[in-house]
């Protein structure tokens, strides 16, 4: 009934082709974004921000990344929290080395450096693919961590081998560093989210991401009708690990403020990233989002409610949460092998029957 | 779901709503996870301390205490989230057992102004009260630790370690390296070899690491180790016969999950202990009939007389004492976080304040002043004897270094200042 295309003429070449093709998801998108900026900053708490809103962004970026390699070129990848600790070690050697720069700078810059290491683990997907390149990009995992673990120029030498974010500004706002408003925290990721997915949206639906797409279908005919294997696989990895590198310097600074790599960037953060693309929907970026939102915000929402709310002890409700999150991704799965983003998708074609199915 | 899950923490938010008139020790445990075994005892140990002090005292200066909760599994991410969920509640002090999350909390809490005491963890030079103020370590640290390992391998080695090879298993993380830089000096000093042997997270497995120590043949071998790596450490120094005696732990390697799953293999194993061990005091006939007869041990309630849950008493104990010394400085029942600080920078632990509840000899005597927030640094020897499964003291307090710790702790907090912009206080 609302949702329909029916009556919402394009009368240029640009409304043709724009994301949103249908009114209502046009609204919506504008409504999510006028709610995010508009209203959540300004009701947002230290507990909002630091547990839910902040690590939901930040995963939401990683995952966008992932899904832009794994999900639209087919190359799949363990290497996530290696990228993203390549992001989070550049964004501190330069925090601390150009204290004067802008913080906004040093994020980007953490993105193309972890893009230029990326596209130096992205060389073997040259030869190989599947599970042989997934074991190359987990060698990238365990060297990275070990490198940044071994070497004491990446943690300026001290003695306990953490790195801590020191204060750094945006409009002489603090945005990392331990006083920093909710707020603040909240709207820094938000900006980073938002012209992110513009940007991977408008890759992925451009020439790049055809390119990509064709040789993740299949690689040969690819390579036959014209695309560049090396230049897709390469820049697929670019544009991802710089997604990654992003992901891992906002973690690191405005999220976590302290940072062991080994802990916080293990083979747990790999795996945590690839499950949010497979659950929310490989090749989507909706799904991306999907898959962040279900992956941080569940574990949370069942500790408020089953210790919070019903008052049962922590290690039981700590050991159910994995259980009960287990559970759903199994069922999801078994419901809907293509993740959320395809539940998403389903439930948009019935709703443009909707009330009159055939 | 957003909706939902707003609503559903607002509710939860609204049933733990501010109660007035009493006293909030959050509980940053970790019952889950590769370091569950060892984090258990302790937040029993935290946990019944307060549930006594509530039914045989009627709390602390007549206003009951509570301890929430919050699971982290030694998770630094869950550990932001437990902060967070916790600093509205009014709490008094954070204790979070853990290095990493301790490092994430450090400059929150500074900037919060809530306490910390991270008790024998955490970050070494927060002992330097001048920069510190919201951090306490007493009443000893990594580097007392490591000092006072090689003053007791000093005194059984007739005063030198010339020429000697010592070897470190550590934790690869900011725990496990905290010992590091004083070990080095040491190794300066006492002109003994230094080797050091990291074993990454979570430590289950340590072939190489042993297989190295096999071929290096270290004289001694120091542990800085937690959870599942300390059990999987001292049965793989079993299986390569290496002799139990001439390996040390420190006092996150000493408790009897550490040792048990080696069976005989662990006999003689000996570690370091900032406080004593066993059910031998007055305080546990007191536990047993105000507690666990009346069936409020926290946990599954079998932890009882282990190192870590006399561990948690004694944590528990020194935060008391602390609330206590803030009541009677400020005069008021119902302290605050900042009132609590002042409490834990003028604490004064003496042997008959241990006496009197009913922990005779239990830790240290020491007193935190406005510079030293580290105590006294002292801690003994313990040895493990897999026949009666029972660890017994070997020594009695033993000094560290200080000579070598104190350059190292202004040092690396004159580091931190510089890095954080904190102005030094107490001038």
């Amino acid at each position: 009934m609302f949702y329909r295309e029916a009556g919402d003429f394009s009368t240029t070449y640009q409304q043709d082709s724009q994301t949103f093709p249908i009114k209502f998801d046009r609204y919506r998108y504008y409504i999510v974004l006028a709610v995010a900026f508009g209203i959540i900053p300004f009701i947002i708490n230290d507990y909002w921000a630091s547990a839910v809103f902040v690590p939901f962004l930040i995963y939401a970026i990683a995952a966008m990344g992932l899904n832009i390699l794994t999900g639209y070129c087919g190359q799949v990848s363990l290497g996530t929290g290696g990228f993203m600790a390549v992001g989070a070690y550049a964004c501190y050697k330069l925090m601390t080395a150009f204290p004067d720069v802008s913080i906004v700078l040093h994020v980007l810059l953490s993105g193309f450096i972890t893009a230029g290491v990326g596209v130096l683990f992205g060389l073997p997907s040259l030869r190989i693919k599947g599970f042989y390149l997934a074991v190359a990009t987990l060698a990238a995992q365990f060297f990275l961590v070990w490198l940044f673990n071994r070497v004491g120029w990446f943690y300026n030498y001290s003695a306990s081998g953490q790195i801590s974010a020191p204060e750094r500004t945006v409009f002489s706002i603090p945005v990392t560093g331990p006083n920093t408003e909710a707020w603040a925290k909240y709207m820094i990721c938000l900006v980073f989210v938002v012209v992110l997915a513009w940007v991977a949206r408008n890759l992925t639906r451009g020439a790049l991401g055809r390119q990509w797409m064709a040789i993740r279908d299949m690689d040969i005919a690819a390579e036959i009708i014209g695309v560049n294997p090396l230049k897709a696989k390469l820049t697929a990895f670019a544009v991802s690990s710089f997604f990654v590198g992003i992901a891992g310097a906002l973690f690191f600074a405005v999220y976590l403020g302290a940072v062991e790599v080994g802990e916080v960037f293990g083979i747990q953060k790999s795996f945590l990233v690839l499950f949010m693309i497979i659950i929310g929907g490989l090749g989507s970026i909706f799904g991306s989002f999907a898959g962040a939102a279900f992956l941080v915000l569940l574990p949370v929402l069942l500790k408020n409610v089953l210790v919070g709310g019903l008052g049962w002890p922590t290690d039981l409700a700590a050991h159910l949460e994995l259980m009960i999150v287990g559970g759903l991704i199994i069922t999801f799965l078994i419901a809907e092998p293509h993740g959320l983003a395809q539940l998403w998708r389903v439930a948009k074609e019935k709703l443009r029957l909707w009330p009159f199915p055939h | 779901m957003k909706l939902k899950l707003t609503a559903l923490a607002l509710s939860a938010l609204m049933a733990a709503g501010p109660a007035m008139a009493e006293l909030v020790f959050p509980s940053l445990s970790y019952r889950t996870g590769p370091y569950g075994a060892n984090g258990i005892p302790f937040a029993d140990g935290y946990a019944d301390y307060f549930t006594l002090l509530n039914e045989r005292d009627g709390g602390i200066g007549g206003v009951m205490t509570r301890v929430p909760e919050c699971e982290t599994a030694y998770n630094t991410e869950k550990g932001v989230e437990c902060y967070e969920a916790t600093k509205g509640d009014n709490p008094l002090i954070y204790q979070p057992l853990s290095t990493g999350i301790t490092y994430q909390l450090i400059p929150k809490v500074s900037a919060d102004g809530f306490p910390l005491h991270t008790m024998g963890y955490g970050r070494t030079s927060a002992a330097n009260g001048k920069i510190f103020e919201w951090v306490f370590n007493y009443p000893a640290n990594y580097w007392d630790g490591a000092s006072i390992a090689i003053n007791y391998l000093l005194d059984e080695n007739g005063g030198s370690l010339e020429g000697k090879k010592i070897a470190l298993v550590y934790h690869n993380s900011a725990y496990g390296k905290e010992p590091i830089r004083t070990l080095q000096e040491l190794a300066a000093k006492h002109g003994y070899e230094l080797l050091e042997i990291p074993v990454d997270h979570p430590g289950q497995e340590q072939k190489s690491q042993w297989l190295q120590i096999r071929q290096q043949r270290p004289d001694f071998v120091l542990m800085w180790g937690w959870g599942v790596m300390n059990q999987v450490a001292i049965q793989e120094a079993a299986n390569i016969r290496f002799p139990m005696e001439n390996f040390i732990g420190v006092w996150w390697s000493g408790s009897e999950n550490d040792v048990i799953p080696a069976g005989a293999g662990a006999d003689g194993y000996k570690s370091l202990n900032m406080h004593n061990i066993g059910t031998d005091f007055p305080l546990y006939d007191d536990l047993k009939t105000h507690v666990y007869d009346a069936g409020m041990a926290a946990g599954a309630g079998d932890q009882m007389g282990t190192v870590l849950y006399n561990r948690g008493i004694y944590a528990a104990m020194l935060a008391a004492e602390a609330a206590k010394t803030a009541q009677e400085i400020h005069g008021t029942a119902q302290i605050n976080a900042a009132q609590m600080r002042d409490g834990m920078e003028a604490l004064e632990i003496t042997e008959e304040k241990m006496a009197a509840l009913g922990m005779p000899n239990f830790g240290p005597a020491f007193s935190v002043t406005c510079e030293n927030h580290g105590g006294s640094g002292r801690a003994k020897i313990q040895q493990w004897d897999a026949d009666t499964q029972t660890w017994t003291i070997l020594t009695d307090w033993i000094d560290s270094d200080r000579s070598v710790i104190d350059p190292l702790i202004a040092a690396d907090s004159a580091a931190y200042a510089a890095e954080a912009g904190v102005e030094e206080r107490c001038n």
